[in-house]
């Protein structure tokens, strides 16, 4: 028994585990406490309502994974700036709203790829570089409007209102694009060689530089990735709000690095599960679904909620780490004691 | 011409450098920028006060910050723990109309600083004791710290209309200087003493070298990292106690938003790096005034709050690509590059 606890905290999903066991306590109280809470809705809801956060979360963990205190914080201001530069094309332009969405596409790239650029090239701190672009993003969403700009493009509305019947329930079409998302970016990390490389260049740098990893062009890779994924994200938000303005996504990056943390990516950089990401957000989101049906909590318990819940799972990474590099001392002890016994 | 070439090399050039810049472009374009008139009731008014002022408590955050990245860590918290600091100091007055505090003045005012006290505590267990890394640590307080200021004012924007709470963001009655300059001016002059009168900043800077080779020195490295968050959530709580007055009321929401981005900037124009070791507190201090130096100038050219950003992020970005290694080789490749022309061209001859 006690050996199979501890390989269990010795195994690769462990804080998958914690987190989808967290996650199924957390739906279970909602279920328990409310009447209607339990329903397949309520759970597809949890889709709906955070796909963008989802899409965006899952672009700051490729980030956060490539190592060298890799983070991206422009996210949020990059949403800003997608949605208001939709808003803008499509009430200025004569565009097609496709036609919009692809070039809004680039904007994200086109971040994405300066990032990556300052990074590898000029071995910058993420952290400083990644900030330099949110006061960008967010200045050059004031240039376009300071105010609220609403988009009432007919095509568009339908796009934002289309629904995928389930049974009875729905899907939006942002939750399709964030499963989408969510699915794509599973099979990349683990099945390609690139996904392995992050990996690798995240763990240890320098092994993988002698593997004859091109470490640089990986990681820019990332944040190419992250820059993509946050313009998607900043799509599937205008398809929420129907609107541009600057305040938009305020404050996305921290609770995108927090669902990233609460789904057991390593801000070191090396170990990070999608799925896990995933139910990172739908741990926020339940929570945030839990106060809107209790009616009289205040949104600002969500805040304190999920400092909590970050706390635990850092205090959790750092208990499971000691565990793996005593279990590693253990293996290495053996190993080195067996000759000596048989000799 | 040996002082200037000295002072080129020096790790203050790049800050100062900026500073002058900023300070011709308004001489040159913003009509009366450095003029200093004395008010009816004798307080100085004029622009280059104006940006001392604004910046000071950017300045307590940036001192506190820069001891913090010194060691190879970094608090993203303390924005939010300015909102919780000034939140405390708020709910112990009250907001009676009357202006009439609940409790004194003195209990509050050390109530708001003991929140971020506290604070820095928190941080400092987790990182010192704990061992978790200085970002996802302080991650922790940056997304509760505004929940918990809510809670404490219950949601509501507290209004104080207790006169002496307006004097720290304001003037005392006959003294000509703000308050928080002066308040900025003590904290920096602590921060001097401690750096060139004890060796705690020879310990800060050994522990952000090589955590490792100081314990082994003798450094109590568990102590040092502890005592460091503990003095950056101490600024943090004054610097939100002037935040506060300010507005003369505890904004949960707004109080102190996004100052720890700003901190965080003052030090690396300063020329500390992120990765720790060598700090600069001269550089810090300068880099906190070019900061407001460059918001102030572009409020007088007409630049709207929130276009700022994208000004702000243009000359950020620019400053830390000129002082990255990577510019400074290209830079001497290049002057290699001249001059071995020029020898050339001068073997022709």
């Amino acid at each position: 028994m006690r050996n199979f606890i501890s390989n269990l905290v010795a195994s690769r999903f462990f804080q998958f585990y914690v987190t989808l066991v967290l996650f199924v306590i957390l739906f279970g109280l909602g279920s328990v406490m409310f009447e209607g809470f339990f329903s397949p809705q309520v759970f597809l809801n949890l889709f709906i309502d955070n796909a963008p956060l989802i899409i965006v979360t899952v672009g700051i963990t490729f980030t956060i994974l490539s190592g060298f205190g890799g983070i991206d914080l422009s996210v949020g201001a990059v949403v800003a700036l997608t949605c208001m530069s939709l808003a803008y094309l499509m009430r200025d332009t004569s565009l097609h709203p496709v036609v919009c969405m692809l070039l809004v596409l680039l904007i994200g790239l086109a971040v994405g790829t300066l990032n990556g650029f300052l990074i590898t090239f000029f071995r910058l701190q993420p952290f400083i570089v990644t900030l330099g672009t949110m006061f960008l993003c967010r200045g050059l969403t004031a240039m376009i409007s300071r105010d609220s700009v609403p988009i009432d493009n007919a095509f568009y509305g339908d796009l934002a209102f289309w629904s995928l019947p389930i049974g009875d329930c729905f899907l939006s079409l942002g939750a399709l694009v964030a499963i989408t998302v969510v699915i794509v970016a599973s099979i990349v990390l683990k099945y390609t060689a690139f996904g392995r490389g992050v990996y690798a260049v995240g763990g240890n740098e320098q092994s993988a530089r002698l593997m004859g990893l091109k470490a640089d062009g990986i990681r820019w890779g990332a944040y190419i990735i992250s820059g993509f994924c946050s313009a998607l994200g900043g799509i599937t938000y205008s398809w929420i709000m129907l609107s541009g303005y600057t305040q938009h996504g305020l404050g996305m990056e921290m609770d995108a690095i927090a669902s990233s943390v609460i789904g057991g990516t390593q801000l070191l950089g090396g170990v990070a599960f999608i799925p896990g990401t995933l139910l990172g957000v739908m741990i926020q989101g339940t929570i945030l679904t839990i106060i809107s049906f209790q009616g009289t909590l205040s949104a600002w318990w969500t805040k304190i909620v999920v400092g909590i819940l970050l706390c635990m799972f850092i205090v959790l990474q750092a208990m499971v780490n000691e565990h793996k590099n005593k279990l590693m001392n253990l293996k290495a002890e053996s190993t080195k004691s067996k000759p000596k016994a048989k000799a | 011409m040996d002082m200037l070439k000295k002072l080129s090399h020096s790790s203050l050039a790049l800050p100062l450098a900026a500073l002058a810049l900023l300070l011709l472009f308004n001489a040159l374009f913003v009509d009366d920028f450095f003029k200093i008139e004395v008010m009816e009731n004798g307080n100085l008014y004029g622009r280059p006060i104006d940006i001392l002022y604004r910046a000071s408590s950017l300045i307590i955050l940036a001192l506190g910050m820069t001891f913090v990245i010194a060691t190879g860590g970094v608090d993203i918290s303390v924005g939010a723990v300015c909102a919780i600091s000034a939140a405390s100091c708020c709910v112990m007055l009250g907001g009676d109309i009357s202006g009439i505090p609940e409790h004194p003045f003195v209990l509050a005012i050390l109530c708001g600083i003991g929140a971020g006290v506290l604070a820095g505590i928190w941080n400092g267990t987790l990182v010192a004791k704990f061992k978790i890394q200085a970002m996802v640590a302080t991650l922790i307080l940056l997304t509760a710290g505004r929940g918990i200021a809510q809670l404490l004012t219950d949601g509501q924007i507290i209004t104080v209309y207790y006169k002496p709470f307006s004097y720290i963001g304001g003037n005392i009655p006959g003294i000509p200087l703000p308050t928080a300059l002066l308040i900025a001016l003590c904290m920096v002059s602590l921060v001097i003493w401690l750096d060139r009168k004890t060796s705690l900043g020879l310990m800060i800077q050994s522990v952000g070298i090589n955590q490792t080779a100081s314990k082994y020195a003798g450094i109590n490295v568990t102590l040092v990292l502890f005592c460091v968050y503990i003095f950056s959530g101490f600024c943090a709580g004054t610097a939100g106690l002037i935040e506060g007055s300010f507005i003369r009321a505890a904004d949960a929401n707004n109080c102190g938003l996004n100052m720890e981005m700003d901190a965080i900037l003052a030090v690396t124009l300063g020329g500390t790096l992120m990765i720790g070791g060598k700090y600069y507190i001269g550089g810090t201090i300068i880099g906190a005034i070019t900061i407001q130096t460059l918001t102030t100038t572009m409020y007088a050219v007409g630049v709207s709050s929130d276009r700022l950003p994208a000004v702000k992020a243009v000359v950020i970005l620019l400053i830390i690509v000129i002082q990255s290694e990577k510019f400074k080789q290209m830079y001497r490749n290049y002057r290699l590059k001249q001059g071995s022309s020029a020898a050339k061209e001068a073997e022709h001859a």
